[in-house]
């Protein structure tokens, strides 16, 4: 499948391989990293950035992607909503069916709350599906939960919120045991060891998975448990605006069928968003790794009902998503691969980093090769950086590829490319919302009764996160979510519906003197060509 | 720009470029995708596909998101399929063979005929794998239904009614709950957390200056 050129360029990879395995990479000083962070990190380009003019974070800067779709008008501007005969009346309605919209339906079931989940495709369509390499839990003797703590907190800069890094980290290994007991297949040895390997930024080897299928095992016994409990969900329906009391109090959502345009009514006594991510944004024009229908809803939905958000400014772009073939193009290349010893090598033959630095500074410093550099590969899509993925075998024996990283071996393999054999060309791909809808600890927004978990929650990674603690924010955040908002749920009596909130946030955008023709959410990427 | 090339969606004739996939191809046709499209890189099963290449009579089965076009392909999209999934309390079950004789008695009535092995999407031995399950092996039915997508083709294909992703989803909750070795190291880690022996390390943390915690980071002694 790789051309000539391609070919011949390989040549340079193969001759050194030997070399290259044997290298131990130093890793960067702190100082080294913040520098190249400033100069080549995407988030860092301030013409991409802009304060925005209304809401909650008026004045806050964000990509301008996400402003544009912040300030837009709501899909049900000019209309008259009917809410006085609710389609749909539930305790908990949990908007989403990823990983952390069905840990919180699970535990909010277990609770004896009455339960519904909507979801704008079908219940799995998520991330959470998506996730290879793995969770994160300080479940080993030489681990501990701060240690975790440090690696999170320092990843992600000192900038998350310390309450709910604790919260992630000592709740961990409860998360591990619960999907495991859920009939989740982790990698074990025959004593039942956990089989874990590092991730970028970790400093003990804590990341569990499920070959490279991590998400995927997770995700589908999730999905699995919500049809086993007889949990109501409804599909191919998008929530567009979150219904609040005249006590200011989130109260439902107003819901549109994806397929008949019909908008339908859900009443709740609590609401929880677990909408996921943004990656079908494609801020900067970067390819993503996300599913389809990741276009940031839910901080649409939160803000337009008076929820502040944090951290929104920062993306993960992760370092290798595939830059060739075109077919998979931005696709996710799992950091598992770098894990298992593929060091990252230039058009030279040269590992230029330690391939297993925090994301942001991995993503960074292949930019760098890539640019001022100039020692990328040419690719037809643009430019790219070999993985060297034989040195896998070459460190671990035959065999380690087939059995650790399936999926990786099957996506290549349909283009002819088998990665025991020959290296793959990689480039950074919009992967992660850093950032999200501020909570609290007991997962609540400033939103009365409106709860937040998973991706589109905030202050957990600050600004960068790492491999694995994503997975694990969807299980302890997801449930946790469940636990609060079933409980609350409990204790509510909701008050009359309205969606006043909705107008006011129009009028502020005609106060504001924003001329704007665009609607929000966006719902789902438009790929159709136009004729 | 590459060649182009014709195919048959739902049996219309549409020229794209040979380069794309199948899903691609269907957004460069013209479709804005609702159902039939997930996460567009192979991994949830919401694309299945069937094929026929013209002038071939072998009927194929794909991911759209992961097979790229051929000249001549006549392509209808699977977006659902009605599998059949019982609903059980896995607290409740155990690994015993009666448990699929409860639940998907179908399963015995398989015929061999290996349709569902040739259509998966996967490459997966799904006739294997519901051999294993119909001897209550749920290890091995579990170890190589593992890379399963749930798209629904082998059970399109399958004459005895057999819903195999089913099948194996609860093969492989069983063996994870049931049958795979416990992890004491996991068990005595979430007791030591319910008894309390992080919780004055993690306050300290959180009480900590943030100049103290970058000393911590950056000083990290990171394991071999």
């Amino acid at each position: 499948m790789y051309n000539e050129e391609m070919l011949e360029l390989m040549k340079v990879v193969e001759a050194k391989r030997a070399e290259n395995a044997a290298l131990e990479p130093r890793r960067m000083t702190a100082d080294e990293k913040d520098a190249l962070l400033a100069q080549y990190h995407p988030d860092h380009k301030v013409e991409e950035f802009r304060e925005l003019k209304i809401g909650p974070n008026k004045g806050g800067k964000v990509p301008n992607e996400l402003a544009d779709m912040l300030e837009a008008n709501s899909r049900i501007a000019g209309k008259n909503i009917d809410l006085s005969n609710p389609d749909y009346e539930c305790d908990v309605l949990i908007i989403g069916g990823g990983g952390a919209g069905t840990s919180a339906a699970i535990e909010a079931d277990k609770n004896g709350a009455k339960v519904m989940i909507v979801t704008k495709l079908r219940m799995g369509d998520a991330n959470t599906m998506m996730a290879e390499g793995g969770i994160q839990a300080a479940d080993k003797p030489n681990d501990s939960p701060a240690l975790h703590f440090v690696d999170c907190y320092g990843g992600g800069h000192y900038a998350a919120k310390r309450e709910l890094v604790a919260k992630l980290v000592t709740k961990a290994p409860e998360a591990i045991k619960w999907l495991s007991e859920l009939g989740v297949e982790f990698d074990k040895t025959e004593d039942g060891t956990m089989v874990t390997t590092h991730g970028g930024g970790t400093q003990r080897k804590r990341m569990h998975a499920a070959k490279d299928y991590s998400g995927a095992e997770i995700m589908r016994t999730l999905r699995d448990e919500v049809l086993n409990r007889q949990i109501p969900v409804v599909d191919f329906t998008a929530a567009i605006e979150i219904i609040k009391d005249d006590k200011g109090a989130a109260a439902g959502a107003v819901l549109l069928n994806m397929e008949t345009k019909e908008i339908l009514i859900a009443k709740a006594k609590t609401v929880i968003i677990a909408t996921g991510g943004a990656g079908r944004v494609h801020y900067q024009g970067f390819p993503t790794s996300n599913h389809y229908g990741a276009t940031a809803d839910g901080l649409i939905l939160a803000y337009r009902a008076g929820a502040k958000l944090r951290d929104v400014d920062t993306l993960q772009y992760h370092p290798t998503g595939a830059a060739f073939p075109e077919q998979i193009f931005g696709a996710l290349v799992t950091e598992k691969v770098r894990s298992l010893g593929a060091k990252l090598v230039n058009i030279d033959g040269e590992v230029f980093m330690n391939p297993l630095e925090t994301r942001d500074v991995t993503a960074s410093s292949i930019i760098r090769e890539c640019t001022t550099r100039g020692k990328g590969i040419p690719t037809p899509e643009g430019v790219g950086i070999w993985l060297d993925t034989p040195m896998i075998e070459l460190k671990n024996g035959e065999g380690t590829i087939e059995k650790r990283i399936p999926a990786m071996l099957r996506m290549f393999g349909k283009y002819g490319i088998d990665i025991r054999k020959q290296p793959i060309l990689v480039y950074p791909t919009l992967h992660y919302q850093n950032g999200g809808v501020d909570v609290t600890t007991d997962s609540m927004s400033t939103v009365e009764n409106l709860y937040v978990a998973g991706e589109a929650a905030g202050g957990v990674h600050g600004r960068n996160r790492l491999m694995g603690n994503s997975l694990l924010d969807v299980i302890v955040f997801g449930r946790n979510a469940g636990q609060f908002a079933s409980e609350k749920s409990k204790s509510v009596t909701v008050g009359n519906l309205t969606l006043s909130h909705v107008d006011a946030f129009e009028k502020e955008i005609a106060d504001a003197g924003i001329a704007t023709d665009k609607v929000s959410p966006m719902l789902l990427p438009d790929y159709a060509r136009k004729n | 720009m590459s060649e182009m090339v014709n195919i048959f969606l739902f049996g219309k004739k549409y020229e794209v470029p040979s380069n794309l996939t199948i899903m691609k191809a269907m957004e460069y046709a013209g479709y804005q995708l609702i159902r039939g499209c997930g996460c567009r890189n192979g991994f949830c099963g919401a694309c299945a596909t069937i094929y026929r290449i013209h002038g071939d009579r072998e009927l194929k089965a794909c991911l759209a998101c992961q097979t790229q076009v051929q000249d001549g392909m006549y392509i209808a999209t699977l977006p659902f399929f009605p599998l059949v999934k019982q609903v059980y309390d896995i607290e409740k079950v155990k690994p015993t063979e009666q448990i699929m004789m409860q639940l998907y008695p179908e399963i015995y009535s398989c015929v061999g005929c290996n349709a569902c092995t040739k259509a998966c999407t996967q490459e997966l031995k799904v006739m294997q794998y519901i051999a294993h399950a119909q001897r209550g092996e749920y290890e091995k039915c579990a170890e190589l239904s593992f890379d399963c997508v749930m798209c629904g083709v082998c059970s399109s294909r399958c004459p005895a009614g057999i819903s195999h992703p089913q099948v194996a989803m609860l093969a492989r909750r069983l063996n994870g709950k049931y049958i795979a070795p416990e992890c004491k190291h996991l068990n005595e880690r979430v007791e030591e957390i319910d008894a309390g022996a992080f919780n004055s390390i993690i306050e300290e943390l959180m009480g900590k200056p943030v100049e103290e915690i970058k000393e911590l980071y950056n000083n990290r002694e990171i394991e071999k």
